[in-house]
């Protein structure tokens, strides 16, 4: 107890466990994406591998792992290799700081939410890169798609998190969901007389979280019937693993980070057995809710063409979002106003 | 496009996307309904035409073909090769050797058509798969007769063992219609069952196991 105490060796166990994390998430959601299809589909989804296929994910790993790595000739060999680095390590990163319990956290940041938006940009640029150096028509039109949808949905995302700050005060993750204690009403969610709006903010966050992971129904960077596999198209073995992963991760951030700045993170929905390892259980619980709504939404929206998905953004999620600022604005401070006056 | 009505589109638009979202999760709850193919096949229907086949009779556990030739005469792609023998006690000659040439088969119908004694029909063989080519250029059909006959000998041992009992009643009563002859000569028309063991699979079979209906 000791030895584990001391920060390297704290660090470097956080460091383990993250990847653990993150690689067994990955390996296994891909396992429930395909389940989730198949039981949406009326199928019952790969059962071959193991009992009922729970070793598909072992076998799909050792398949990636089996098959070389190639770099097509013509391209930017540098930017080619360090693109799937880069698009692993911030979802990596963000989880340092992503509490997933009241004492389960790599690093408690009094700017963990910053911390989290500045990295989960950067996923961006890596795709872009990957897009750009496979000097492929399909990869760059992906890059350009990943960009501009990105950017356009960066926006209403930052402006739903800064009527959550103005609310809470404080980028501290933990101390967001120290808030947020005392049963599911006390939740951000459900904080209406804050701002009326709450539920629609969420759901606004909720939207921007899939753009963002580029998920279905905004996965226009990898839309297999328009760009085959979009940025990654030339990339093969645990190249392309890794930028599976990496989609998986982020999926596991973003549902994380809604669950902390919404659902009340590690806090009990009914106000008891919070703490501890419950605390870690209701938040895992809650997170792997989420994460399997976007599942079902997946399987169950069909692709929205591009000028749609921008027409999303631009015409109704930034106004509205812009709205909620306004309104939360208004109700935080209308009160000192009149104070002020009578 | 006036604020009202784009804030009520977007609402309808809204409210749309959760009843797609609650049909997706109803179709979940309900049971699958693929057919796990390898581990269990569709039955074909009754009109499903795969190669032509010799019927098993029920009666006697053998063929009814009585080598007559009419469905060799009938083919248009001259795709079947057809010998028989007249065995003793028999009032009809028995096939031997039944050739299809399923290669040039085109599945027109004409031989089961001109059959006289509906010995031939359309089996429900559609995973018919060889490493070699004589596998369907010469497919004999006798001896996937003789598989069958022992898969049937096996599942309804009553019935094979009366036509059994009937075959050789039936040729005991030809060697004693031969009394000229001072030695009987042996039963040579030993029933399917009985020669199972000489009955080899080199024929093309279904891969599969059993159809079974689901």
């Amino acid at each position: 107890m000791h030895l584990l105490s001391l920060e390297p060796i704290r660090i470097l166990l956080y460091l383990f466990g993250i990847c653990a994390f993150v690689g067994a998430n990955a390996a296994y959601l891909v396992l429930a994406e395909r389940k989730g299809a198949g039981r949406i589909q009326r199928r019952p989804g790969p059962n071959e591998a193991g009992f009922g296929g729970i070793l598909q994910p072992i076998a799909d790993g050792i398949k990636l792992l089996a098959k070389q790595v190639m770099v097509p000739p013509g391209t930017d060999g540098l930017l080619f290799r360090a693109a799937p680095l880069l698009v692993m390590a911030p979802p990596l990163m963000c989880l340092a700081v992503i509490p997933f319990s009241d004492s389960l956290v790599a690093r408690n940041l009094n700017v963990g939410l910053l911390f989290v938006f500045s990295f989960g940009s950067i996923n961006v640029m890596a795709l872009m890169l990957g897009g750009w150096a496979s000097r492929n028509k399909f990869a760059i039109i992906s890059a350009a798609r990943v960009v501009s949808q990105s950017v356009a949905y960066e926006i209403p995302m930052l402006l739903v998190v800064i009527t959550l700050l103005m609310v809470t005060g404080t980028m501290d993750l933990n101390e967001i969901i120290g808030q947020q204690a005392g049963g599911i009403w006390h939740w951000n969610l459900f904080k209406v007389w804050v701002n009326p709006l709450m539920p629609v903010t969420f759901i606004i966050f909720f939207i921007c979280m899939l753009a963002e992971t580029n998920r279905a129904p905004f996965d226009m960077a990898e839309a297999e019937s328009e760009l085959v596999a979009g940025a990654f198209t030339e990339y093969g073995g645990m190249g392309f693993g890794v930028f599976f992963m990496a989609e998986y991760a982020n999926i596991v951030v973003g549902c994380s980070l809604a669950t902390v700045l919404f659902l009340g993170g590690w806090q009990s929905p009914i106000g008891v057995l919070s703490g501890g390892l419950w605390g870690a259980g209701w938040f895992l619980l809650k997170m792997y809710g989420l994460i399997f709504t976007v599942i079902w939404i997946r399987w169950t929206f069909p692709r929205t063409q591009f000028y749609s998905l921008l027409n999303l953004s631009w015409k109704i999620l930034i106004p509205v979002s812009l709205f909620t600022l306004l309104l939360t604005g208004a109700m935080m401070k209308l009160p000192l106003v009149f104070n002020q006056l009578f | 496009m006036s604020l009202k009505t784009a804030f009520l589109e977007t609402l309808s638009g809204f409210k749309s996307l959760l009843t797609g979202m609650r049909i997706t999760a109803r179709e979940a709850a309900k049971p699958s309904i693929t057919v796990q193919y390898p581990h269990e096949t569709l039955k074909m229907p009754d009109r499903f035409r795969g190669h032509v086949k010799l019927v098993l009779d029920p009666e006697t556990g053998k063929s009814r073909c009585t080598s007559c030739n009419l469905c060799v005469r009938a083919c248009p792609s001259d795709c079947i090769e057809v010998e028989g023998i007249k065995r003793e006690g028999e009032k009809k000659k028995s096939v031997t050797e039944y050739v299809l040439d399923f290669t040039t088969c085109s599945l027109c119908g004409s031989c089961v058509e001109a059959c006289p004694s509906d010995a031939i029909e359309y089996s429900k063989d559609y995973n018919v798969v060889s490493l070699h080519r004589e596998d369907f250029s010469r497919m004999d059909l006798v001896k996937k007769l003789e598989a069958e006959a022992k898969v049937w000998a096996e599942k309804n041992p009553e019935a094979a063992a009366k036509a059994k009992a009937a075959s050789e009643a039936a040729t005991a009563a030809a060697a004693s219609a031969a009394l000229a002859k001072a030695t009987p000569a042996p039963s040579t028309s030993a029933t399917p069952a009985a020669a199972a063991p000489s009955v080899t699979t080199s024929g093309v079979l279904p891969r599969g196991p059993e159809p079974k209906t689901t």
